[in-house]
């Protein structure tokens, strides 16, 4: 009896879930928030700081300039085309690689990730060369005047090919969860194939798709090193945001170079929540159907 | 027509003249962009023969940027393996508030561009940043930090530590993003089993959620190596780009291409698109394992 209270008390913590089994919460917790906070937290706080010293209209006027405005305009162009192009095409590659059996299916499985596992200077002086007016593929655009290497068009070759994995393989596990079932139902009811296809697959895929393009777009917005060797770099003309932050930080002009890069970085951290948004969606969207 | 699997049946199943037509619009957009860049490398690098080839790769320049290039993610493979590994017990064995910000947070450093992940390093090591080398430094942060670096000269922008910590912050969220996930999936039980049997703390960690998870730490370890050895923008920001000192190999690509020495960029590019077909190769193999050991626990 003397026991009981002692008992009831440890049924009532462990009840409750204060008690914790499993050792290390602190040390664990402790050393990543630590962690986080040297190697990612304070290096982006100084971004921010560093911002904080310019007042509004010294920070306006390098946000805003004929140069900053014309390097948005291509980056966020180029990205989205980009995006939408592997839109299109990573749902034609995931479809055909989930549904169908060919052969030469397998490496093309595997080589869907070789823009991530490419080092992106790699990457950039191999399609600045490929889609130059003498490469393999630029010699065939160069009769009819179209130049790609060192235009603006290269920068969209250039964010094509590193956003390319984003949408394959975020569609991949979503089309091999498919149920074949719905796809019955649909044709039971009369559906062609083609109306099966836009009228139950791709609204059931449209998260999935959506999230793929979103990624591809974050990351477009970003790179560098791919572009800096098939883009001509010129500002107002073929110059990207993260080249011409990079072109203000090579002629020492910190504040310039940390003012467009809070405007980047204030544009990523909301896109990062659009997309963790569309996943928290997707994630309902799934529990529902 | 063998080839193609007749296993749907016909109302759920294309006609054959669609499957063929995306069979082959997808074949040529990945020939497009993946298999003809892919032989763009090697053609290229071996267009003056396997001579200059193997010279070019022989070049001390080369060499001391392939040993710099690895001893860059040496060091930040190991530390973010160590974090991953951490920040995977604390969110998938606990239950504490605010943690779905803490794992929007790990993955920042993937949304950022690499040349601001290369930028905020400058501004704070860089010569006008908070622990700036100039004793009249704008902010000094933490004196007595800035007075240890200046005192003992260590540099950290345009030299080696800097490259070290931009790969650091560029490879940061890998290992973590592979972890949580698998973690979280197989839930606290055994772990749980295991203390309730007497184990310790490291005993269960090495014994039981080890052996667990080490084919998505193995897969986070070869996509975050793969990163660090590659990464191009961020460690252009912090490095000085002094040959055959604070030059990683995809530096030295950028250097032997601005001075047209297209074959020899292309041999060392090739040496990196060689790493990046075996990174390839070993994570569609731990994927394989992985799915065949993890996901059969339950």
């Amino acid at each position: 009896m003397a026991y009981a209270p002692a008992l009831q008390l440890v049924v009532m913590k462990t009840g409750a879930k204060t008690f914790r089994v499993l050792p290390g919460f602190r040390f664990t917790l402790g050393y990543t928030l630590f962690y986080l906070g040297l190697v990612v937290l304070i290096p982006l706080a100084a971004a921010f700081t560093k911002a904080a010293e310019l007042t509004w209209p010294q920070f306006w006027k390098i946000v805003a300039s004929p140069m900053a405005l014309a390097a948005y305009r291509l980056s966020f162009g180029a990205s989205f085309l980009a995006a939408l192009v592997n839109a299109f095409f990573g749902l034609i590659v995931a479809w055909v690689l989930v549904r169908y059996r060919f052969p030469g299916r397998k490496l093309m499985d595997a080589l869907v990730d070789l823009p991530f596992a490419l080092p992106t200077a790699v990457s950039g002086i191999t399609l600045a060369t490929l889609y130059a007016q003498n490469g393999w593929i630029g010699k065939w655009f160069a009769p009819f005047g179209i130049q790609i290497s060192y235009t603006r068009l290269g920068v969209f070759v250039a964010l094509t090919f590193i956003g390319l994995p984003f949408v394959v393989r975020t569609l991949q596990p979503v089309l091999e969860d498919f149920e074949v079932e719905i796809e019955e139902a649909a044709a039971t009811l009369g559906a062609n194939r083609w109306k099966t296809f836009y009228r139950v697959i791709l609204p059931m895929v449209a998260p999935a798709l959506l999230t793929g393009f979103a990624l591809a777009f974050a990351r477009a917005l970003g790179e560098y090193g791919s572009v800096v060797f098939i883009s001509s770099n010129i500002p107002l003309k073929t110059q990207i945001v993260p080249v011409l932050i990079m072109s203000r930080l090579q002629q020492f002009d910190y504040a310039g170079a940390t003012a467009l890069a809070v405007v980047m970085l204030v544009i990523s951290f909301l896109l990062l929540l659009v997309i963790n948004g569309i996943q928290a969606w997707r994630g309902r969207h799934h529990a529902r159907t | 027509m063998a080839s193609i699997s007749t296993s749907c049946r016909a109302p759920t199943a294309e006609p054959a003249w669609v499957r063929w037509l995306l069979i082959l619009a997808a074949m040529g957009f990945l020939a497009l962009f993946l298999v003809l860049p892919l032989a763009t490398v090697f053609a290229q690098a071996l267009s003056k023969g396997v001579g200059y080839y193997l010279q070019a790769l022989m070049d001390p320049m080369t060499w001391s940027a392939i040993k710099l290039t690895f001893l860059a993610a040496a060091i930040a493979v190991p530390l973010n393996c160590l974090f991953g590994l951490a920040a995977a017990w604390a969110i998938s064995k606990f239950d504490f508030a605010g943690k779905n910000l803490l794992v929007t947070l790990i993955d920042l450093p993937f949304s950022v561009s690499p040349v601001i992940s290369g930028l905020v390093y400058v501004l704070v090591f860089g010569a006008q940043g908070w622990l700036g080398l100039y004793q009249n430094a704008e902010h000094p942060w933490l004196p007595w930090l800035q007075h240890f670096l200046n005192a003992h000269d260590v540099r950290i922008i345009f030299a080696v530590p800097g490259i070290v910590l931009a790969t650091m912050f560029v490879t940061f969220p890998f290992v973590a993003r592979e972890l949580i996930p698998v973690m979280q999936a197989q839930g606290r039980m055994e772990e749980e089993a295991a203390r309730t049997l007497g184990a310790g703390g490291w005993q269960t960690f090495w014994r039981v959620t080890l052996p667990n998870i080490k084919w998505a730490l193995l897969y986070g370890v070869i996509l975050c190596n793969a990163r660090a050895m590659g990464e191009f923008g961020a460690v252009s920001v912090v490095s000085g780009h002094i040959r055959g000192k604070t030059n990683t190999l995809t530096l030295h690509i950028e250097i032997l291409y601005n001075e047209y020495h297209l074959t020899a960029a292309f041999a060392v590019a090739s040496l990196m698109t060689f790493l990046a077909l075996v990174t390839i190769v070993l994570k569609n193999w731990a994927e394989r394992q992985g799915s065949a050991r993890e996901r059969s626990a339950f």
